[in-house]
């Protein structure tokens, strides 16, 4: 287990330089660990290869980030500059996101055994699913729809968007209407698709150290594109104002209301220290 | 006294400011030295620091006062808690998507700058080349329609000035703003430095802090992560939305300079020379509690009581109990701050119903008074004529009330009789003969205060302006680490190469960070 996450760690990077080389190292370790069908090199190249490499920068950016741009580290709010649009769409977004996230979890990280064994039926699960994601990713996409509108339309607003920004809201956009597009075409018009039975099977492979890149080959397109958007979107997110979300102020709720502070413990912040090094 | 013998609990020193207002003669040069120093940076364009602005007027951001509109401040709930009026805790977190009471660029004004360029570089022509304005936020060419004080000295009053929040109730309706009928008077204003700040208890990341040591309140730019709930809480609207970095910026109060012992920009730059610097002791653990008293007329004697006597054993004990080196505590002794606040009781509070007791005090305005005087055929240099006008004449005393004292004009009145007895027997004094001693005794003072009030008040020295204590040596390394930077960017910024992700590239180059 040890040496696979090694070798994912090391090789991941990179595989998108030297593709034919690392996805041979690759084809020699994984049917060990799936113990299913062998996987194509660009197959493993997409789901094993892109997701590891997109989750390490996510994880060292952060470090980096966190160590090296506390001044950057903001929600970079814009509110001052623009409030009509921002006051539906932004609320409209992060509520659509939150209901949003909490449905990946249930979808991708539990597997479909647990609900059963909890006595959510199939039937029960798809109707709950397909109606609440409705409605979150509705009001997700008419939020994140009324922000990129104001950061187009409104002059003040569009000069002060950041090169980040230029790369965050495309991908973020990409991500949201090609997973609300998976799901309209295939549960909500379509026949049903399980997905549970194959993109999360992936999903906790990853995680597991045990990649199934063969689950996921097979899904419908809109799915395989969500899915290599969203690793994407991960390995942008340590570069972007996203990182305001590992800043959710929840201690406040419990804090004094009072903040004091003396003089040596200013200079002495933590943050000086790491960038004096 | 209202403090009785209860025992004094913890002590801290605050380097606090009053400001003699029938000195201002509104030229803004405080504002003007403030900005060069502070924000004269790409984002802040359109934040003063320190602002001065005309009395009666809407003020800066446009009616500000209006509490019932931007929820600044405290207020108490129906349980006599003291409780933010935008809302508490929960509330705070379920409006960080979108903050329903923060004003917006317009109701500052949207900042401009000019085609100098323009001026040299024009072809030659028919017409003298002029510098349009220019939009700072679009770039775009922009018609001039608000500034900062818009109605400096009443220009525009009879179109604006009735939306001065302060004038509410039936006693406004008589003030006239035509030319023979009206008073004004110029109110500088900065943060407040609350004792109570209303923006550091709204911030939700912690990033904005009391000093101890110097009281001074300051946002920590590392940890700001850009909720904006302080710029809503701050009643007097004196935090603002850097909009390139997307942080909160606000006064220093210098605090380079006060560490250095040396007066804050607005102070030192002041030609008019109102404003006074020194230390108040108070007692920490009974902020709480008088910010809470019931009354809002009460909260002004409340904050008095906070303070503590630098003259008294016990306090000076205590003091040097928390760790109030000796250097301070004599430096309170001298403190002009605290003979104006506590020992001649002729400075008031700016909105203290606000709750948060601030610290820039005021000496209120005589010469809205002395105005309606001579408008009513009166002589400004009676004091019997001036005494009869301050309880008489309503509307510049309800006017000055309700900035100062929330509302009780005894209290401004007595201030303003103190003020004109002062200047009855100091006039006597100096024309060879011994004073208005009647005058002063009944205001309370005696002929020995009165010299020393008149030296404070009218002869203003610098030394006994600005009693500034350096800061202390101990923390020689905590002031090593602060002087190479400027304390509103980034830590960083002296080490060389540094990190902007979160500003556009716009504005990144214009902040001289090219790649």
């Amino acid at each position: 287990m040890t040496a696979t996450t090694v070798m994912m760690a090391t090789n991941a990077p990179t595989a998108t330089h030297a593709a034919h080389t690392t996805t041979a190292t690759h084809a020699a370790a994984v049917p060990h660990a799936a113990g299913a069908v062998p996987a194509s090199a660009a197959d493993l190249l997409l789901w094993v290869g892109v997701p590891y490499a997109c989750l390490a920068v996510f994880a060292a950016g952060h470090v980096w980030r966190y160590r090296r741009d506390q001044f950057g580290w903001t929600s970079r709010t814009s509110q001052l500059l623009e409030h009509r649009w921002l006051r539906w769409g932004s609320p409209l977004f992060h509520l659509g996101a939150f209901m949003v996230i909490a449905g990946h979890v249930v979808g991708l990280a539990v597997p479909a055994s647990w609900t059963e064994a909890a006595g959510i039926g199939e039937h029960t699960y798809h109707t709950v699913a397909v109606g609440a994601g409705s409605v979150a990713g509705a009001a997700m996409v008419a939020g994140l729809g009324m922000l990129c509108a104001r950061r187009l339309l409104t002059r003040r607003i569009r000069l002060g968007t950041d090169r980040s920004d230029k790369l965050l809201f495309p991908l973020l956009s990409a991500t949201v209407l090609l997973g609300i597009s998976a799901t309209a075409a295939h549960n909500v018009l379509g026949p049903g698709y399980d997905y549970r039975s194959t993109v999360s099977v992936w999903f906790r492979g990853l995680f597991a150290l045990q990649p199934r890149p063969e689950a996921i080959a097979d899904a419908p397109l809109l799915f395989r594109l969500h899915a290599l958007t969203a690793c994407l979107l991960f390995a942008a997110w340590p570069f972007t104002r996203l990182v305001h979300v590992w800043s959710a102020p929840v201690g406040y709720l419990t804090r004094p209301y009072l903040v004091y502070r003396r003089r040596a413990a200013t200079a002495a912040a933590p943050s000086r220290a790491g960038r004096a090094a | 006294m209202p403090r009785g013998k209860a025992a004094v609990g913890r002590v801290m020193a605050q380097v606090a400011m009053v400001m003699n207002l029938d000195k201002c003669i509104g030229c803004h040069t405080c504002s003007v030295t403030c900005k060069q120093t502070w924000s004269n940076r790409p984002g802040v364009e359109y934040a003063w620091f320190n602002n001065v602005e005309t009395k009666p007027g809407v003020g800066y951001p446009r009616r500000y006062e209006d509490q019932r509109q931007w929820k600044g401040g405290w207020t108490l709930d129906r349980r006599g808690r003291l409780v933010l009026r935008s809302g508490g805790r929960a509330r705070r977190l379920l409006s960080l998507f979108s903050n329903p009471d923060l004003p917006a660029i317009e109701d500052y004004y949207e900042p401009v700058t000019y085609d100098y360029d323009n001026l040299v570089s024009a072809p030659a022509g028919q017409d003298v080349p002029v510098a349009r304005p220019r939009s700072v936020l679009t770039g775009e060419p922009t018609a001039v329609t608000w500034g900062a004080n818009w109605e400096d000295g009443l220009g525009g009053a009879p179109e604006h000035a009735g939306g001065d929040p302060n004038l509410t109730g039936a006693w406004a309706q008589k003030v006239k703003f035509e030319f023979e009928q009206t008073f004004l008077f110029h109110l500088p204003r900065l943060c407040e430095h609350c004792l109570n700040p209303a923006c550091v208890s709204a911030c939700p990341s912690g990033a904005l802090y009391k000093r101890v040591e110097d009281g001074i309140v300051l946002v920590d730019q590392d940890r700001c992560r850009g909720w904006r709930m302080c710029v809503t809480a701050c009643p007097y609207k004196k935090v603002y939305v850097n909009h390139a970095t997307g942080k909160a910026e606000k006064c220093t109060f210098c605090f380079p300079r006060i560490e250095a012992g040396q007066p804050t920009v607005c102070s030192e730059t002041c030609v008019g020379r109102l404003r006074y610097l020194g230390l108040l002791l108070y007692d920490a653990d009974r902020v709480g509690e008088a910010a809470a008293t019931p009354d809002e007329q009460d909260l002004l004697d409340a904050q008095r009581g906070v303070f503590l006597d630098p003259h008294d054993p016990e306090v000076a004990a205590a003091a040097r109990a928390s760790g109030i080196p000796e250097d301070w505590l004599a430096a309170a002794r001298r403190s002009p701050v605290y003979d104006l606040v506590s020992r001649y009781k002729v400075a008031l509070p700016l909105h203290p119903e606000y709750r948060t007791l601030p610290m820039v005090w005021y000496v209120p305005p005589l010469s809205p008074v002395l105005d309606a005087v001579t408008g009513a055929g009166g002589d400004q240099d009676d004091p019997d004529h001036v005494f009869a006008a301050v309880t008489r004449l309503r509307v510049p005393l309800e006017y000055l009330a309700e900035l100062f004292t929330a509302g009780d004009t005894d209290v401004v009145a007595g201030v303003l009789m103190k003020l004109t007895a002062l200047r009855s027997h100091m006039r006597g004094r100096s024309l060879g003969g011994d004073g208005d001693e009647t005058a002063l005794k009944a205001v309370g003072f005696t002929a020995r205060e009165a010299e020393d009030l008149h030296r404070l008040l009218a002869v203003a020295k610098y030394a006994d302006r600005y009693v500034v204590p350096a800061a202390h040596k101990e923390d020689a390394a905590a002031l090593t680490a602060l002087e190479n930077r400027c304390p509103v960017e980034s830590a960083g910024e002296s080490a060389g190469r540094r990190v902007m992700l979160g500003m556009p590239a716009l504005r990144r180059s214009t902040t001289g960070d090219r790649p």
